[in-house]
């Protein structure tokens, strides 16, 4: 048991999180946000360079090989700094997408370009009534030829009006709740039929809903299995739980400094506001919330890799169910410390405080993954 | 990073699950299950058993009896200890005054009573609250003045868990009344329960037991060689013996041997023309407490594993998380047991077990263990002082 970093892991920590404090603070990421696709080509740019968009890819498809734990490292460091940039949607997902459900083909013709920058992905998953189940999907793949045509509507799909290419989940066959008959397919962004409607998300990010009307697509399109795809979906998407989780961690970290820091120095009644032991209690429940976050996230980073999938989404669920507590405690608590100043826009810590939120919302909440763990017995039930 | 056990460590955990199984006398593993109070008999029989096998004192040093396990590895049995469920060595004894004996006692010292600790030849209690002086524990009053050979010591220590066994207290005392500050001026006294002028009396805790005592010194006579250290420095080597008493205290264990019951009671225990293992409400409470814990024992091994790391005998300031989130736990596992057992809690136990009376099942001891366990939040620096600790050590507030 070592819960230490090996050498690369460390280096990889203080490069990744050396770029961001050297180019990345809060007035950055505003000109990012106010850029015109709503993140920033040059920050896409240095992460090419530094290699952190090839980092979970094969060495065989011109990735570096690495794992969970370096994915985590990177996330926690995104966090931290709050990057809008879509590396969760294009590197994580998109690239989760190709790395376990990929053909030789697929991967060859997107890796590649994920790994210079070039080209950007985005997940279309979410649907009008699915919420989080991932098994709920109206939208229809029908047979045409050896291809497919995509028919439905998709909302909330981050980097969605940039993405070159999007990964849709579309149902080849069953009803719309059924585990089988969910299919995934490679769908270019300026494919005939699609369409995409972007919006700013509550974290200042960017999301759009998109239409898929009568989209052809050939055989090719398809990732994995056509008609059995779910199982290659609930992997990538707790791959995406536990990114999103450590990305939580990183911004509670450093909510949590943010706030320590104004109890240091603002007065009132003639002295810091830190020294009153009520603002004391609130500060060390909120490093308790925090640790207990960071905890479970550990254990869920290292469930990425079991072999067993139910035993890899139950850890992960218990995973994000910590986190969701741990960050709504946080959040909330760390507007409240700051007293007024906490509310305004003009202000960081609100703004931690909102994409906090948004990842409780993300791919299944607490009280979602709770039941799904209850619903099966609880954590501990072998 | 690698979060599972080596294979050394896997093989080490089930050699000790092996030896626990046979090891605990059956009696005492079921008095534990059941939450009963274990009488001194069962404690010193344990004890005896674990030195004989070499295990008594494994966190002390070799040359003291410790087996030279690393931080894992201890962590390993303790948890084993406690999904045996096997008696937790009396702590006073093994945790506490050892390692302040063999740091700061001379030779004679530590070569009489440390061996008679690990066969609890000796049984140690903790001198150290006082009905003025609780988690300000530097206000003590009880008082050690030096005539001679002698200390005469005037006062009155509380809360002094099973005293009623005690054949030793260990004390902190002001030997320096005049000193410069309050924490200056005290004294680690070892005193002998037979001394004349001692008496022991009883408190009885809101769930019926008699765990506690109050403990009057009354001019009571106590060798000067009975000095740990120096004098007036007593309250280093308390400081130190606290920190000490904070690592374990998670018990993390402990609590998933409750859990693992109540999962057995809640298969039993019928709601709705069903076991309520299988209400969904109760289900979700039982998860939310596993989820906890699990997020804890994370933050446990990172502790242990952290250890390697740091300067010996001092504390991460991280283990106040563990007091705090394992108490918290602790106490919700004793909660969970309630609602399982539902309006069944109400019937009082009246007597020690002699088969007579009809409730003498263990479940009149369900509701005495939820009152039992308000204390963990309170003892060991309550989780109000932890709060400090962290804001102060941590935050830096």
């Amino acid at each position: 048991m070592d819960f230490d970093l090996s050498e690369e892991q460390r280096l990889l920590k203080d490069s990744v999180e050396g770029l961001l404090n050297d180019g990345y603070d809060f007035e950055q990421r505003k000109k990012n946000i106010a850029a015109k696709k709503g993140w920033s080509d040059d920050a896409w740019k240095k992460f090419a360079e530094q290699g952190l968009l090839g980092l979970p890819f094969a060495e065989a498809d011109g990735g570096f090989g690495a794992g969970a734990i370096e994915t985590m490292i990177v996330m926690e460091a995104m966090g931290k700094a709050l990057v809008v940039e879509p590396y969760l949607a294009t590197v994580v997902i998109g690239g989760g997408f190709l790395r376990h459900g990929g053909s030789d083909a697929q991967r060859q013709a997107h890796i590649p370009s994920i790994i210079d920058g070039s080209k950007t992905l985005a997940f279309a998953q979410l649907e009008k009534n699915s919420r989080y189940d991932l098994g709920d999907v109206a939208t229809a793949a029908k047979k045409k030829g050896s291809g497919y045509v995509i028919s439905g509507e998709k909302f909330v799909v981050a980097n969605g009006e940039t993405a070159d290419t999007f990964v849709v989940t579309a149902r080849t066959k069953g009803g719309q709740r059924d585990r089988a008959g969910v299919g995934v397919f490679l769908v270019p962004a300026d494919a005939k039929g699609v369409r995409a409607k972007g919006y700013p998300t509550q974290d200042g990010l960017r999301a759009a809903n998109v239409t898929f009307e009568q989209v052809e697509v050939g055989a090719d399109a398809a990732l994995g299995d056509p008609e059995n795809g779910l199982p290659l979906v609930e992997r990538v998407v707790d791959e995406a739980r536990i990114a999103l989780c450590s990305e939580a961690v990183g911004a509670m970290d450093e909510s949590l400094k943010t706030t320590i820091e104004y109890l240091k120095t603002r007065q009132q009644f003639g002295q810091n506001i830190g020294k009153f032991q009520a603002l004391q209690h609130r500060g060390s429940d909120m490093f308790v919330a925090l640790e207990q976050a960071r905890g479970i996230t550990m254990y869920g980073t290292m469930a990425v890799s079991y072999d067993n999938a139910e035993e890899r989404a139950t850890a992960i669920a218990a995973t994000k169910v910590q986190v969701g507590r741990s960050l709504k405690y946080i959040g909330q608590q760390s507007i409240q410390l700051h007293g007024g100043v906490g509310m305004t826009m003009e202000y960081k810590i609100g703004h931690y405080f909102k994409r906090l939120t948004m990842i409780e919302s993300t791919f299944g909440d607490a009280d979602y993954h709770l039941r799904r763990i209850a619903a099966q017995g609880g954590l501990f039930k072998n | 990073m690698d979060l599972s056990y080596s294979k050394e460590e896997v093989a080490f955990r089930q050699e000790v699950r092996d030896f626990f199984k046979t090891a605990v006398p059956a009696e005492t593993r079921k008095k534990l299950q059941e939450g009963r109070h274990l009488s001194k008999e069962d404690m010193v029989t344990w004890q005896r058993i674990l030195n004989k096998k070499g295990w008594a004192v494994p966190h002390w040093p070799k040359e003291w009896g410790g087996t030279g396990w690393d931080a894992v590895k201890l962590y390993i049995f303790n948890e084993e200890l406690q999904l045996a469920p096997a008696p937790q060595p009396l702590a006073f004894g093994v945790n506490m005054l050892g390692p302040v004996l063999f740091n700061v006692a001379n030779e004679e010292q530590k070569k009489y009573y440390l061996p008679r600790i690990a066969n609890l030849d000796d049984w140690w209690c903790q001198g150290f609250s006082e009905p003025g002086a609780g988690s300000d524990l530097a206000s003590l009053k009880t008082k050690a003045e030096r005539k001679g050979d002698v200390y005469v010591v005037n006062g009155q220590k509380t809360w002094t868990t099973l005293a009623q066994h005690a054949d030793w207290i260990f004390c902190l005392v002001r030997t320096d009344p005049n000193a410069k500050n309050r924490q200056s001026g005290i004294s680690f006294l070892l005193v002998d329960m037979k001394s004349r002028g001692i008496t022991v009396r009883p408190i009885i805790t809101i769930d019926g037991g008699h765990e506690v005592n109050e403990v009057f010194f009354d001019n009571v006579e106590v060798p000067v060689a009975n000095l740990v250290g120096e004098e007036n420095k007593g309250w280093d080597y308390g400081k130190f013996l606290l920190g000490n008493e904070r690592t374990g205290i998670a018990r993390i264990g402990a609590s998933k041997e409750r859990l693992r019951r109540i999962r057995q009671l809640a298969a039993q225990v019928q709601s709705g023309g069903k076991p309520i293992i299988e209400d969904q409400r109760f289900l979700e409470k039982l998860t939310a407490v596993e989820i906890e814990l699990k997020a804890l024992e994370m933050n446990q091994m990172r502790v242990v594993a952290g250890e390697k790391h740091r300067e010996k005998g001092k504390p991460d300031p991280a283990s106040s998380i563990l007091k705090i989130k394992g108490s918290e736990l602790q106490q919700a596992t004793t909660e969970l047991m309630m609602d399982v057992i539902g309006p069944f809690a109400a019937p009082a136990n009246t007597g020690e077990s002699d088969g007579s009376n009809e409730l003498d099942d263990w479940t009149t001891m369900i509701a005495p263990g939820y009152f039992n366990y308000r204390k963990v939040s309170i003892y060991g620096g309550s989780n109000e002082i932890q709060r400090n600790i962290i804001a102060k050590a941590v935050l830096g507030l």
